[in-house]
C-alpha cells in the first residue's frame, strides 16, 4: 500500500482560492463576493485577476448571500466565500432560503474551519457549519484534506455542480499529500490505506493525522485503514458499508463538534445498514478557545498519537 | 400620458384581483388578507402598465423581475399572475392547499410560473433583488429589477445591507416599492418598532425617494414614470397604502394581518370591494 508524504505544508484556503481562479479562467460566468476578509480567505486570487467580476459587499454576510442568488438567478456562477461561522451560522437563514429553497447554483466557501484557527480563538473557529450545512435540502457539503484536493474539489464545485454547494476549508498550513493518483471524485470515499482491524474514516486536514496515527498502529500490528470522506453530503454510503464491515470497528474524526457533523452523519449510515461498533473524534459540545493550531489539536485530542489511543482503547473492548 | 380610460380599464382589474384574492384566501382557510387587498392597486400597476413581460413567455432573458420580499402577500401575488394570463385562474382555488404550486409563500419549486424567487422569510429579497440588478448591468441589459417590500419588513437589519449596497453600486435599474401601511401584526409599526423618518434614511443611504399614494391608480402610474427615469441611483417609492382596502371591516385594523375572511364573510367583502370601485 501506497506510503503517504507530505509534499509541503500549504493551507487549504490556498487551495481553494486557486481553485475559484482556475474554474473563472474557463468558465466566464463565474463571479466573486467578498465580505472584507477577500485575502484571508484567498479569494483574493480571483479578484485580483478579475476584478470586473468581483464584488466588494462589505462587512455584511446576510446581504452578501442574498445578492449570491440574485446573481446565479441571473445566469452567473457566484462564489460567496468568508469564515464558516458567518457563511452556515450567521448566513444560515439567508443560506437555507435565498439559496437553497431556490436550489441555485452558489458556491458557498467556509474558511476558517476547525480549532486549528489558533489564536483568534472560539468566535472564529467554525466547529458547527457541517450540522448546519448538511442538513439542508439541495445543499452539497465538501471538505478537501489537503491545498491539493482543496483546488481540485473547488474547480469541479464551481464548474461541474449545479445547486448550492458548501466547500469546507481552513486557515493554517497543513501538509499537502494528495496527487493526480487519487483524483477528486465527488461523492465517491477516498481508501488510502488498508487495514483490516478498524477503520478511520476522517474528513478535512484529520485526514492525515488519521494517517499518522495508522502509521504508529503499523508498528504494533494492528491494521487501521483509512478513508478520506471529502465529500461529506452525499456522502459514500457503499464505501461506509463496505469499509465497516470488514473491520472490527470505526473512529470518525473531524475538527467540528461530534454532535451532527461528519461522525454523526457516518453513524447514521452505519446505524441503518452496518451496525458497528463506533467512536467519535472531534470537538466535545465545547467551544474552541485561544492557542497555537498544534497545541489545541493536541489538547483537544486531534492529532495523530490521540488518534491512535483511541483506536487502541476501541480494540481492547472488543477482545 | 396615461389616458382616462386606461386608468378605468386598470381600477377594474384591481378590483377584479381583489375579488379573486379574497375568494382564494376563504377557500384555503388561512392567509394574509389585510396587505394583499392593500397591494391590489400597486400590483395591477406592475403587471398590467409597467412590467416588460410576457406570461406566455415567462422566462424571457429580457423581462423587468418582480422580486417579491414579502411573500406572505402571496394571495394578491397569484391573483394577478392568474389575471395577467400565467396560468389559468381555477387553480388559484388551490392556495395553500397540499399539491398545489400556490404555496403559502412562494415557492419556485412547486413550478408556478412567474415567480422570480421562493421568499418569505423576510429580509432577502431586496438583497436577491440587488444581486439581479447587478447581473443586468453587467451584462449591459435594459431590463429593471422591481422588488416589493413590507414596511415592518425594513426593521430586519438585513434590508439595511441590501439598501446600503444598492446605493454603493448607484444601481438605477433596482426600484423598491415599500408597502408602506403602517401596521404589522403586533399593532401600528410606530408602536411595535418606529421607523421614521424613512425617506431620510432611504435619502441617506444613497437613494431616491418618491412617494406615492399607493391605493390611487392614477398617482401610482405617474411614480412609476418618474421612478424609471432615475440616474445614477437606486429609487424607493414610499407607497402610502391602506391594509385591506376596499372592506370596511378590514381597513386598517393590523388584527386582519394574517386572517382570512370567512366563508360567510366572502359575498360582504366582495360587494364592497365591488361597490368601492364603483
Amino acid at each position: 500500500m501506497k506510503k503517504w508524504t507530505n509534499k509541503g505544508d500549504k493551507p487549504t484556503r490556498h487551495g481553494f482560492g486557486e481553485g475559484v481562479l482556475e474554474a473563472a479562467k474557463i468558465n466566464s460566468s463565474v463571479v466573486g463576493l467578498g465580505v472584507d476578509i477577500t485575502g484571508s480567505v484567498s479569494m483574493n486570487f480571483f479578484a485580483d485577476a478579475f476584478p470586473e467580476r468581483f464584488y466588494s459587499m462589505g462587512v455584511a454576510e446576510q446581504n452578501a448571500v442574498g445578492v449570491a442568488s440574485g446573481l446565479a438567478l441571473s445566469g452567473k456562477t457566484p462564489v460567496f466565500s468568508t469564515y464558516g461561522v458567518f457563511s452556515a451560522l450567521r448566513d444560515a437563514d439567508q443560506v437555507r432560503i435565498s439559496i437553497c429553497y431556490n436550489n441555485v447554483h452558489v458556491v458557498v466557501g467556509g474558511a476558517h474551519a476547525g480549532i486549528s484557527v489558533g489564536p483568534d480563538g472560539a468566535t472564529h473557529q467554525a466547529l458547527e457549519d457541517i450540522a448546519v450545512m448538511r442538513t439542508l435540502p439541495h445543499m452539497k457539503v465538501i471538505s478537501p484534506c489537503d491545498a491539493y484536493q482543496a483546488k481540485e474539489a473547488t474547480i469541479y464545485a464551481i464548474n461541474e455542480l449545479d445547486g448550492p454547494v458548501y466547500v469546507r476549508f481552513g486557515r493554517e498550513k497543513v501538509p499537502n499529500f494528495m496527487d493526480e493518483n487519487y483524483p477528486f471524485e465527488f461523492g465517491k470515499a477516498q481508501v488510502l490505506t488498508e487495514g483490516s482491524d478498524i477503520t478511520f474514516f476522517s474528513t478535512g486536514h484529520m485526514t492525515w493525522e488519521a494517517l499518522q496515527a495508522s502509521e504508529i498502529l503499523k508498528n504494533e500490528n494492528i491494521g487501521a485503514r483509512v478513508v478520506n470522506i471529502h465529500t461529506i453530503k452525499p456522502i459514500d454510503k457503499a464505501a461506509i458499508i463496505k469499509a465497516a464491515s470488514e473491520t472490527r470497528a470505526v473512529l470518525t474524526v473531524e475538527e467540528h463538534q461530534i454532535n451532527g457533523g461528519f461522525g454523526s452523519a457516518v453513524a447514521e449510515v452505519l446505524a441503518e445498514n452496518q451496525p458497528t461498533w463506533l467512536k467519535r473524534i472531534g470537538m466535545p459540545d465545547t467551544f474552541g478557545e485561544s492557542g497555537q493550531p498544534r497545541e489545541l489539536m493536541e489538547k483537544y485530542g486531534l492529532v495523530g498519537a490521540n488518534i491512535a489511543q483511541k483506536a487502541r482503547e476501541i480494540l481492547s473492548r472488543l477482545k | 400620458m396615461v389616458t382616462f380610460s386606461k386608468i378605468e380599464q386598470l381600477k377594474s382589474v384591481a378590483t377584479e384581483i381583489r375579488v379573486n384574492t379574497l375568494k382564494s384566501l376563504a377557500e384555503a382557510g388561512s392567509g394574509h388578507t389585510g396587505g394583499s387587498l392593500g397591494l391590489a392597486d400597486i400590483f395591477t400597476a406592475l403587471y398590467f402598465y409597467v412590467l416588460n413581460h410576457d406570461p406566455k413567455n415567462p422566462k424571457w432573458e429580457d423581462r423587468d423581475r418582480l422580486v417579491l420580499s414579502i411573500g406572505h402577500v402571496a394571495p394578491v401575488f397569484y391573483a394577478t399572475l392568474a389575471e395577467a394570463g400565467y396560468f389559468d385562474k381555477s387553480e388559484l382555488m388551490t392556495l395553500r392547499k397540499l399539491g398545489s404550486r400556490l404555496q403559502g409563500h412562494p415557492g419556485r419549486e412547486h413550478g408556478l410560473p412567474g415567480i422570480e424567487l421562493s421568499a418569505g422569510s423576510l429580509g432577502q429579497g431586496l438583497s436577491v433583488a440587488v444581486g439581479m440588478a447587478l447581473a443586468a448591468k453587467a451584462d449591459k441589459k435594459q431590463h429593471r429589477i422591481f422588488c416589493v417590500n413590507g414596511d415592518g419588513e425594513l426593521q430586519e437589519g438585513s434590508v439595511w445591507e441590501a439598501i446600503m449596497s444598492a446605493g454603493h453600486y448607484q444601481l438605477d435599474n433596482l426600484i423598491s416599492i415599500v408597502d408602506r401601511n403602517r401596521v404589522q401584526i403586533d399593532g401600528p409599526t410606530s408602536e411595535v418598532m418606529g421607523l421614521e423618518p424613512l425617506k431620510e434614511k432611504f435619502e441617506s443611504f444613497g437613494w431616491e425617494v418618491m412617494e406615492c399614494e399607493g391605493n390611487n391608480m392614477e398617482h401610482i402610474l405617474r411614480t412609476f414614470a418618474l421612478a424609471t427615469k432615475t440616474l445614477a441611483k437606486p429609487t424607493v417609492i414610499l407607497a402610502e397604502t391602506t391594509m385591506g382596502k376596499g372592506v370596511a371591516e378590514i381597513e386598517g385594523d393590523y388584527r386582519w394581518h394574517g386572517k382570512p375572511p370567512k366563508k360567510d364573510q366572502l359575498e360582504s367583502f366582495i360587494n364592497q370591494v365591488k361597490n368601492a370601485a364603483s
